[in-house]
Protein backbone atom coordinates (compact mmCIF):
# COMPACT_ATOMS: atom_id res chain seq x y z
CA UNK A 1 0.00 0.00 0.00
CA UNK A 2 2.41 2.47 0.88
CA UNK A 3 4.36 1.78 -2.67
CA UNK A 4 1.04 3.26 -4.33
CA UNK A 5 1.92 6.98 -2.83
CA UNK A 6 2.70 9.41 -5.85
CA UNK A 7 3.81 12.80 -6.42
CA UNK A 8 1.03 15.12 -7.44
CA UNK A 9 3.52 15.91 -10.38
CA UNK A 10 7.62 15.99 -10.59
CA UNK A 11 9.14 14.93 -7.35
CA UNK A 12 12.13 15.81 -5.85
CA UNK A 13 15.01 13.14 -6.23
CA UNK A 14 15.93 13.69 -2.46
CA UNK A 15 12.16 13.40 -1.07
CA UNK A 16 11.93 9.82 -0.22
CA UNK A 17 7.92 8.83 -0.31
CA UNK A 18 8.14 5.10 0.85
CA UNK A 19 6.73 3.93 3.70
CA UNK A 20 4.26 6.47 4.61
CA UNK A 21 1.64 4.28 5.59
CA UNK A 22 -0.86 7.03 6.83
CA UNK A 23 -3.61 8.65 4.74
CA UNK A 24 -3.82 11.84 3.52
CA UNK A 25 -7.42 13.20 3.55
CA UNK A 26 -7.85 16.76 2.32
CA UNK A 27 -10.63 18.64 2.86
CA UNK A 28 -11.19 21.60 0.36
CA UNK A 29 -13.72 24.28 0.33
CA UNK A 30 -13.65 28.07 0.34
CA UNK A 31 -13.55 30.73 3.27
CA UNK A 32 -16.54 30.22 5.51
CA UNK A 33 -17.92 27.07 4.49
CA UNK A 34 -17.51 25.05 7.87
CA UNK A 35 -14.05 23.51 7.22
CA UNK A 36 -12.75 24.05 10.33
CA UNK A 37 -16.08 23.00 12.24
CA UNK A 38 -16.10 20.20 10.34
CA UNK A 39 -12.42 19.00 10.72
CA UNK A 40 -12.68 19.26 14.65
CA UNK A 41 -15.80 17.02 14.51
CA UNK A 42 -14.23 14.27 12.20
CA UNK A 43 -10.83 14.53 14.49
CA UNK A 44 -12.33 13.67 17.64
CA UNK A 45 -14.81 11.06 15.59
CA UNK A 46 -11.55 9.28 14.54
CA UNK A 47 -10.21 9.10 17.51
CA UNK A 48 -13.18 8.12 19.00
CA UNK A 49 -12.65 4.99 16.64
CA UNK A 50 -8.44 4.63 16.98
CA UNK A 51 -6.87 6.52 14.93
CA UNK A 52 -4.24 8.89 15.52
CA UNK A 53 -4.81 12.09 13.66
CA UNK A 54 -2.95 15.02 13.10
CA UNK A 55 -4.89 17.98 11.29
CA UNK A 56 -2.83 20.88 8.64
CA UNK A 57 -4.09 23.80 7.06
CA UNK A 58 -2.56 26.45 5.05
CA UNK A 59 -1.55 28.39 8.59
CA UNK A 60 1.97 29.98 8.60
CA UNK A 61 4.55 27.99 8.79
CA UNK A 62 7.14 28.50 11.36
CA UNK A 63 10.11 28.99 8.65
CA UNK A 64 8.18 31.86 6.50
CA UNK A 65 6.65 33.20 10.22
CA UNK A 66 5.57 36.96 9.71
CA UNK A 67 6.99 37.01 6.24
CA UNK A 68 4.29 36.42 4.12
CA UNK A 69 2.29 39.40 6.42
CA UNK A 70 5.02 42.22 5.98
CA UNK A 71 5.30 41.24 2.64
CA UNK A 72 1.54 41.90 2.08
CA UNK A 73 1.74 44.62 3.57
CA UNK A 74 4.73 46.14 2.57
CA UNK A 75 4.16 46.94 -0.96
CA UNK A 76 2.41 45.62 -4.00
CA UNK A 77 3.38 41.79 -4.58
CA UNK A 78 3.21 40.56 -7.98
CA UNK A 79 1.12 37.13 -9.18
CA UNK A 80 4.90 34.59 -9.00
CA UNK A 81 6.00 36.31 -5.73
CA UNK A 82 2.70 35.85 -3.75
CA UNK A 83 2.06 32.13 -5.26
CA UNK A 84 5.66 31.52 -4.65
CA UNK A 85 5.54 32.61 -1.02
CA UNK A 86 2.61 30.42 -0.42
CA UNK A 87 4.47 27.65 -2.35
CA UNK A 88 7.57 27.82 0.39
CA UNK A 89 5.30 28.01 3.14
CA UNK A 90 3.10 24.64 1.87
CA UNK A 91 6.34 23.07 0.98
CA UNK A 92 7.59 23.55 4.55
CA UNK A 93 4.33 22.38 6.07
CA UNK A 94 4.58 18.98 3.87
CA UNK A 95 7.97 18.35 4.71
CA UNK A 96 7.94 18.90 7.96
CA UNK A 97 4.34 18.14 9.40
CA UNK A 98 2.86 15.61 6.89
CA UNK A 99 5.14 13.39 5.73
CA UNK A 100 6.14 12.41 9.03
CA UNK A 101 2.92 11.96 10.33
CA UNK A 102 2.09 9.54 7.24
CA UNK A 103 5.72 8.22 7.90
CA UNK A 104 4.49 7.39 11.56
CA UNK A 105 0.62 6.07 10.49
CA UNK A 106 -1.41 9.11 11.18
CA UNK A 107 -4.47 9.90 9.07
CA UNK A 108 -3.76 13.55 8.03
CA UNK A 109 -7.12 15.75 7.83
CA UNK A 110 -5.94 18.85 5.77
CA UNK A 111 -7.75 21.84 5.59
CA UNK A 112 -7.15 23.02 2.62
CA UNK A 113 -4.17 22.10 0.35
CA UNK A 114 -2.59 22.86 -3.23
CA UNK A 115 -5.76 23.14 -4.84
CA UNK A 116 -6.42 26.72 -3.09
CA UNK A 117 -3.20 27.71 -3.84
CA UNK A 118 -4.03 27.01 -7.03
CA UNK A 119 -7.23 28.37 -7.47
CA UNK A 120 -5.83 31.55 -5.67
CA UNK A 121 -2.97 31.75 -8.13
CA UNK A 122 -4.96 31.57 -11.00
CA UNK A 123 -8.16 33.75 -10.24
CA UNK A 124 -4.73 35.89 -10.23
CA UNK A 125 -3.74 35.59 -13.07
CA UNK A 126 -0.81 32.96 -13.17
CA UNK A 127 -0.49 30.73 -16.18
CA UNK A 128 -2.29 27.44 -15.19
CA UNK A 129 0.45 24.88 -15.96
CA UNK A 130 2.92 27.27 -14.41
CA UNK A 131 1.48 26.97 -10.86
CA UNK A 132 0.54 23.12 -11.13
CA UNK A 133 4.29 22.71 -11.43
CA UNK A 134 5.73 24.45 -8.80
CA UNK A 135 2.78 22.48 -6.69
CA UNK A 136 4.03 19.51 -8.44
CA UNK A 137 6.05 18.12 -5.29
CA UNK A 138 2.99 17.83 -3.06
CA UNK A 139 1.88 14.32 -2.37
CA UNK A 140 -1.51 13.06 -4.41
CA UNK A 141 -3.76 13.06 -1.32
CA UNK A 142 -6.12 9.91 -0.71
CA UNK A 143 -9.32 11.23 -1.20
CA UNK A 144 -10.33 15.37 -1.54
CA UNK A 145 -13.63 16.33 -0.07
CA UNK A 146 -14.60 19.42 -1.57
CA UNK A 147 -17.02 21.08 0.51
CA UNK A 148 -19.63 22.62 -2.46
CA UNK A 149 -21.52 25.85 -1.24
CA UNK A 150 -23.80 27.75 -3.40
CA UNK A 151 -23.16 31.83 -3.10
CA UNK A 152 -26.67 32.62 -1.56
CA UNK A 153 -25.57 29.95 1.03
CA UNK A 154 -22.34 31.33 1.59
CA UNK A 155 -22.83 35.07 1.73
CA UNK A 156 -25.46 35.10 5.40
CA UNK A 157 -22.32 32.92 7.21
CA UNK A 158 -19.56 35.23 6.01
CA UNK A 159 -21.31 38.98 6.40
CA UNK A 160 -22.55 38.57 9.40
CA UNK A 161 -23.14 40.40 12.88
CA UNK A 162 -20.42 38.87 14.47
CA UNK A 163 -17.78 38.68 11.36
CA UNK A 164 -18.72 42.12 10.55
CA UNK A 165 -17.73 43.40 13.71
CA UNK A 166 -14.44 41.29 14.11
CA UNK A 167 -13.87 42.04 10.83
CA UNK A 168 -13.95 45.89 11.43
CA UNK A 169 -12.57 46.12 14.86
CA UNK A 170 -10.77 43.22 15.87
CA UNK A 171 -7.24 43.60 15.23
CA UNK A 172 -5.32 40.52 13.14
CA UNK A 173 -8.77 38.57 13.73
CA UNK A 174 -8.62 35.11 12.58
CA UNK A 175 -12.35 35.19 12.00
CA UNK A 176 -12.93 38.29 10.34
CA UNK A 177 -12.49 38.18 6.58
CA UNK A 178 -9.30 39.95 5.21
CA UNK A 179 -8.46 41.78 2.43
CA UNK A 180 -6.78 38.90 0.37
CA UNK A 181 -8.84 37.01 1.01
CA UNK A 182 -11.83 39.15 -0.24
CA UNK A 183 -9.71 39.54 -3.28
CA UNK A 184 -9.40 43.07 -2.66
CA UNK A 185 -5.84 43.17 -3.89
CA UNK A 186 -7.29 42.53 -7.52
CA UNK A 187 -10.00 45.63 -7.02
CA UNK A 188 -12.61 43.37 -8.53
CA UNK A 189 -15.67 45.71 -7.23
CA UNK A 190 -15.48 49.19 -5.85
CA UNK A 191 -16.48 48.05 -2.55
CA UNK A 192 -15.73 45.33 0.16
CA UNK A 193 -18.88 43.35 -0.59
CA UNK A 194 -18.50 43.41 -4.71
CA UNK A 195 -15.08 42.50 -4.33
CA UNK A 196 -16.08 39.64 -2.50
CA UNK A 197 -18.65 38.27 -3.96
CA UNK A 198 -16.70 38.57 -7.57
CA UNK A 199 -13.55 37.01 -5.92
CA UNK A 200 -15.71 34.02 -4.65
CA UNK A 201 -17.63 33.54 -7.75
CA UNK A 202 -14.23 33.17 -9.82
CA UNK A 203 -12.43 30.84 -7.22
CA UNK A 204 -15.88 28.57 -7.03
CA UNK A 205 -15.66 28.40 -11.07
CA UNK A 206 -12.22 27.12 -10.25
CA UNK A 207 -12.82 25.15 -8.31
CA UNK A 208 -15.89 23.31 -10.87
CA UNK A 209 -12.76 22.53 -13.17
CA UNK A 210 -10.49 20.90 -10.60
CA UNK A 211 -13.34 19.08 -9.10
CA UNK A 212 -13.55 17.16 -12.82
CA UNK A 213 -10.07 17.25 -13.38
CA UNK A 214 -8.94 15.66 -9.99
CA UNK A 215 -11.44 13.72 -9.66
CA UNK A 216 -12.80 15.50 -6.05
CA UNK A 217 -15.23 14.16 -3.71
CA UNK A 218 -18.05 16.91 -4.14
CA UNK A 219 -19.87 17.61 -1.00
CA UNK A 220 -23.01 19.66 -0.53
CA UNK A 221 -22.53 21.63 2.12
CA UNK A 222 -25.21 24.21 1.68
CA UNK A 223 -28.10 22.46 4.18
CA UNK A 224 -26.88 21.53 7.37
CA UNK A 225 -24.18 20.45 9.56
CA UNK A 226 -24.69 17.29 10.41
CA UNK A 227 -25.79 16.04 6.62
CA UNK A 228 -22.62 17.09 5.58
CA UNK A 229 -21.05 15.55 8.77
CA UNK A 230 -22.42 12.28 7.45
CA UNK A 231 -21.08 12.24 4.34
CA UNK A 232 -17.82 13.40 5.46
CA UNK A 233 -17.51 10.30 7.72
CA UNK A 234 -18.77 8.04 5.16
CA UNK A 235 -16.37 9.09 2.54
CA UNK A 236 -13.75 9.01 4.78
CA UNK A 237 -14.68 5.39 6.22
CA UNK A 238 -14.09 4.42 2.92
CA UNK A 239 -10.79 5.78 2.39
CA UNK A 240 -9.78 3.86 5.58
CA UNK A 241 -11.26 0.91 4.26
CA UNK A 242 -9.54 0.95 1.41
CA UNK A 243 -5.58 -0.96 1.53
CA UNK B 1 4.74 24.77 -19.54
CA UNK B 2 5.61 28.16 -21.04
CA UNK B 3 9.14 28.70 -20.47
CA UNK B 4 10.57 32.82 -21.26
CA UNK B 5 12.93 32.51 -21.04
CA UNK B 6 13.96 30.37 -23.64
CA UNK B 7 12.38 33.42 -26.26
CA UNK B 8 13.73 36.64 -27.00
CA UNK B 9 11.71 39.64 -24.42
CA UNK B 10 9.65 42.31 -25.62
CA UNK B 11 11.70 44.81 -24.00
CA UNK B 12 13.60 48.02 -25.40
CA UNK B 13 16.49 47.91 -22.90
CA UNK B 14 19.26 45.28 -22.54
CA UNK B 15 19.43 42.59 -20.26
CA UNK B 16 23.38 41.05 -19.43
CA UNK B 17 23.94 39.05 -16.88
CA UNK B 18 27.08 36.65 -15.86
CA UNK B 19 26.87 33.30 -14.36
CA UNK B 20 29.93 30.88 -12.94
CA UNK B 21 30.91 29.54 -9.91
CA UNK B 22 32.63 31.17 -6.82
CA UNK B 23 35.74 32.61 -8.00
CA UNK B 24 35.51 32.28 -11.31
CA UNK B 25 35.79 36.24 -11.96
CA UNK B 26 32.05 36.85 -13.00
CA UNK B 27 31.75 39.95 -10.56
CA UNK B 28 34.77 41.55 -11.24
CA UNK B 29 34.01 41.37 -15.24
CA UNK B 30 31.01 42.77 -14.60
CA UNK B 31 32.16 45.50 -12.65
CA UNK B 32 34.29 47.03 -15.21
CA UNK B 33 31.66 46.51 -17.81
CA UNK B 34 29.28 48.55 -15.94
CA UNK B 35 32.17 51.24 -15.55
CA UNK B 36 32.83 51.04 -19.29
CA UNK B 37 29.11 51.71 -20.41
CA UNK B 38 28.85 54.23 -17.46
CA UNK B 39 31.38 55.96 -18.79
CA UNK B 40 29.75 55.79 -22.59
CA UNK B 41 26.71 57.84 -21.07
CA UNK B 42 24.93 54.47 -21.00
CA UNK B 43 22.39 54.20 -18.16
CA UNK B 44 22.62 51.16 -16.89
CA UNK B 45 21.50 49.22 -13.74
CA UNK B 46 23.63 47.06 -11.58
CA UNK B 47 21.97 44.21 -10.09
CA UNK B 48 22.92 41.29 -7.49
CA UNK B 49 21.17 38.06 -7.04
CA UNK B 50 19.31 37.77 -3.51
CA UNK B 51 19.65 41.43 -2.25
CA UNK B 52 16.15 41.89 -1.53
CA UNK B 53 14.53 42.18 1.87
CA UNK B 54 11.11 40.73 1.04
CA UNK B 55 12.38 37.07 1.90
CA UNK B 56 16.00 37.46 3.67
CA UNK B 57 14.50 37.22 7.37
CA UNK B 58 13.41 34.26 6.34
CA UNK B 59 16.05 32.26 4.49
CA UNK B 60 18.14 33.77 7.70
CA UNK B 61 15.61 32.35 10.11
CA UNK B 62 15.52 29.29 8.07
CA UNK B 63 19.25 28.83 8.10
CA UNK B 64 19.87 29.99 11.69
CA UNK B 65 17.36 26.90 12.77
CA UNK B 66 17.92 24.31 9.72
CA UNK B 67 14.50 24.69 8.91
CA UNK B 68 15.22 24.85 5.19
CA UNK B 69 15.07 21.99 2.86
CA UNK B 70 16.28 21.85 -0.93
CA UNK B 71 12.56 22.82 -1.96
CA UNK B 72 11.84 26.09 0.40
CA UNK B 73 14.99 27.29 -0.18
CA UNK B 74 14.57 27.02 -3.58
CA UNK B 75 11.09 28.17 -3.64
CA UNK B 76 12.09 30.99 -1.28
CA UNK B 77 14.50 32.31 -3.37
CA UNK B 78 12.80 32.02 -6.73
CA UNK B 79 10.17 34.18 -4.72
CA UNK B 80 12.38 36.55 -3.99
CA UNK B 81 13.75 36.51 -7.83
CA UNK B 82 9.88 36.98 -8.93
CA UNK B 83 10.02 40.43 -6.56
CA UNK B 84 13.11 41.70 -7.65
CA UNK B 85 12.63 40.69 -11.73
CA UNK B 86 9.56 42.82 -11.71
CA UNK B 87 10.93 45.98 -9.95
CA UNK B 88 14.33 45.51 -10.62
CA UNK B 89 15.12 43.79 -13.85
CA UNK B 90 11.60 44.32 -15.85
CA UNK B 91 11.11 48.24 -15.23
CA UNK B 92 14.80 49.37 -16.45
CA UNK B 93 14.47 47.29 -18.85
CA UNK B 94 10.98 48.70 -19.97
CA UNK B 95 12.69 52.24 -19.67
CA UNK B 96 15.32 51.46 -21.87
CA UNK B 97 18.25 50.89 -19.14
CA UNK B 98 20.74 48.40 -19.88
CA UNK B 99 20.53 45.86 -17.03
CA UNK B 100 23.88 44.21 -15.70
CA UNK B 101 22.67 40.99 -13.50
CA UNK B 102 25.73 39.68 -11.44
CA UNK B 103 24.11 35.97 -11.44
CA UNK B 104 20.47 34.82 -13.01
CA UNK B 105 18.04 31.77 -12.78
CA UNK B 106 21.26 29.68 -14.45
CA UNK B 107 22.31 30.29 -10.83
CA UNK B 108 19.36 28.22 -8.87
CA UNK B 109 19.62 25.79 -11.69
CA UNK B 110 22.82 24.97 -10.69
CA UNK B 111 22.48 24.87 -6.49
CA UNK B 112 19.44 23.99 -6.42
CA UNK B 113 19.99 21.07 -8.58
CA UNK B 114 22.82 19.99 -6.43
CA UNK B 115 20.68 20.40 -3.21
CA UNK B 116 18.21 17.88 -4.74
CA UNK B 117 15.51 19.21 -6.25
CA UNK B 118 14.09 18.20 -10.05
CA UNK B 119 15.97 19.49 -12.82
CA UNK B 120 12.67 20.14 -15.02
CA UNK B 121 10.87 21.68 -12.11
CA UNK B 122 13.31 24.15 -11.20
CA UNK B 123 13.20 25.25 -14.42
CA UNK B 124 9.37 25.39 -14.62
CA UNK B 125 9.52 27.53 -11.69
CA UNK B 126 11.45 29.75 -13.24
CA UNK B 127 9.65 29.96 -16.52
CA UNK B 128 8.50 33.30 -15.35
CA UNK B 129 11.97 34.69 -15.94
CA UNK B 130 12.76 37.46 -18.63
CA UNK B 131 15.71 35.96 -21.32
CA UNK B 132 19.22 37.46 -20.87
CA UNK B 133 20.48 39.87 -24.68
CA UNK B 134 23.81 38.48 -23.39
CA UNK B 135 24.17 35.84 -20.96
CA UNK B 136 27.94 35.36 -20.21
CA UNK B 137 29.09 32.64 -18.24
CA UNK B 138 32.68 32.47 -16.97
CA UNK B 139 34.51 28.98 -17.00
CA UNK B 140 36.66 28.00 -14.75
CA UNK B 141 38.86 25.01 -13.42
CA UNK B 142 37.80 24.21 -9.64
CA UNK B 143 41.44 24.16 -8.67
CA UNK B 144 41.47 27.64 -9.88
CA UNK B 145 38.78 28.74 -8.40
CA UNK B 146 39.72 27.20 -5.15
CA UNK B 147 42.65 28.95 -4.91
CA UNK B 148 41.31 32.54 -5.50
CA UNK B 149 38.36 32.12 -3.08
CA UNK B 150 40.84 30.51 -0.27
CA UNK B 151 43.18 32.91 -0.80
CA UNK B 152 40.89 35.93 -0.46
CA UNK B 153 38.84 35.49 2.73
CA UNK B 154 39.42 34.17 6.30
CA UNK B 155 36.89 31.01 5.67
CA UNK B 156 34.34 29.76 3.89
CA UNK B 157 30.40 29.94 4.85
CA UNK B 158 28.63 26.94 5.90
CA UNK B 159 26.00 27.32 2.72
CA UNK B 160 28.55 28.29 0.89
CA UNK B 161 30.67 25.67 1.44
CA UNK B 162 27.43 23.51 0.93
CA UNK B 163 27.99 21.95 4.61
CA UNK B 164 24.47 21.31 4.72
CA UNK B 165 25.24 18.46 2.28
CA UNK B 166 27.11 16.37 4.29
CA UNK B 167 29.53 16.04 1.61
CA UNK B 168 32.33 16.00 4.24
CA UNK B 169 33.04 17.34 7.70
CA UNK B 170 36.65 19.63 6.43
CA UNK B 171 34.54 23.07 5.07
CA UNK B 172 37.28 22.96 2.34
CA UNK B 173 37.18 19.64 0.66
CA UNK B 174 33.22 20.41 1.53
CA UNK B 175 33.67 23.24 -0.72
CA UNK B 176 35.44 21.42 -3.53
CA UNK B 177 32.96 18.80 -3.89
CA UNK B 178 30.40 21.02 -3.83
CA UNK B 179 31.77 23.42 -6.47
CA UNK B 180 32.67 20.29 -8.46
CA UNK B 181 28.75 19.10 -9.26
CA UNK B 182 28.02 23.06 -9.40
CA UNK B 183 30.13 23.31 -11.97
CA UNK B 184 29.29 19.72 -14.41
CA UNK B 185 25.51 21.42 -13.87
CA UNK B 186 26.49 25.07 -14.91
CA UNK B 187 28.30 22.68 -18.40
CA UNK B 188 24.62 20.97 -18.91
CA UNK B 189 22.94 24.81 -18.54
CA UNK B 190 25.62 26.39 -20.70
CA UNK B 191 24.86 23.82 -23.76
CA UNK B 192 21.00 23.59 -23.05
CA UNK B 193 20.42 27.59 -22.62
CA UNK B 194 22.54 28.67 -24.80
CA UNK B 195 25.29 31.17 -23.08
CA UNK B 196 28.22 32.26 -23.91
CA UNK B 197 30.98 30.46 -22.60
CA UNK B 198 33.96 32.29 -21.55
CA UNK B 199 37.66 30.93 -20.80
CA UNK B 200 38.24 32.88 -17.01
CA UNK B 201 41.37 31.38 -17.08
CA UNK B 202 42.11 34.33 -19.44
CA UNK B 203 43.97 37.51 -18.49
CA UNK B 204 41.43 39.89 -16.85
CA UNK B 205 41.97 42.51 -19.76
CA UNK B 206 41.75 40.09 -22.49
CA UNK B 207 38.18 38.80 -20.81
CA UNK B 208 36.99 42.03 -20.70
CA UNK B 209 37.97 43.23 -24.53
CA UNK B 210 36.14 40.20 -25.76
CA UNK B 211 33.19 41.33 -22.85
CA UNK B 212 32.82 44.58 -24.11
CA UNK B 213 33.26 43.43 -28.00
CA UNK B 214 30.30 41.46 -27.42
CA UNK B 215 27.79 44.02 -25.73
CA UNK B 216 29.72 46.51 -27.97
CA UNK B 217 28.01 43.87 -31.30
CA UNK B 218 24.13 44.22 -29.07
CA UNK B 219 24.30 48.08 -28.57
CA UNK B 220 25.03 48.60 -32.57
CA UNK B 221 21.82 45.99 -33.47
CA UNK B 222 19.77 48.15 -31.23
CA UNK B 223 19.14 51.37 -29.71
CA UNK B 224 17.51 51.40 -26.72
CA UNK B 225 14.80 53.95 -26.10
CA UNK B 226 11.99 53.75 -22.99
CA UNK B 227 8.13 52.81 -23.74
CA UNK B 228 6.13 55.82 -23.60
CA UNK B 229 2.64 54.07 -23.93
CA UNK B 230 0.98 52.26 -21.41
CA UNK B 231 -0.64 49.28 -22.09
CA UNK B 232 -4.10 49.15 -20.01
CA UNK B 233 -3.52 47.81 -16.75
CA UNK B 234 -4.40 44.04 -16.50
CA UNK B 235 -7.09 43.64 -14.40
CA UNK B 236 -5.83 40.13 -12.74
CA UNK B 237 -2.35 41.67 -11.88
CA UNK B 238 -1.72 42.09 -8.25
Amino acid sequence: MSDTRSFFGEGHPYLKITGLTGKLIVVEGTDGVGRSTQISDLKRWLEMNGHAVVTTGLTRSELLGKTIDQAKAGHTLNTQTYCLLYAADFADCLEHQIIPALRAGFVVLADRYIYTLMARAIVRGADKDWIRSVLGFALKPDAVLYLKISLENLIPRVINSERIHEHYWVEDSPEGLDYWEAGMDLRLGEDFYDSFLEYQRRKMNVFEVMAKEYGFEVIPASRGFSQTNRQLKQSIQRVLQSE
Amino acid sequence: MIRKFEKSHPYPGLLIIVEGIDGSGKTTQLQLLHRWLEGMNRRVFLTEWNSSRLVNEAIKRGKKKNLLTPTTFSILHATDFADRLAHLIIAPLKAGMIVCADRYIYTAFSRDVVRGVGREWVRDMYGFAVKPDIAMYFRVPIEVSLERILSGRAALKFHEAGMDLGLSDDPTESFRLFQTRILSEYELIAQECGLTVMDATLPITRQQEIFRQLVQEKLAEHDPKPIVSVRRRSRTNV
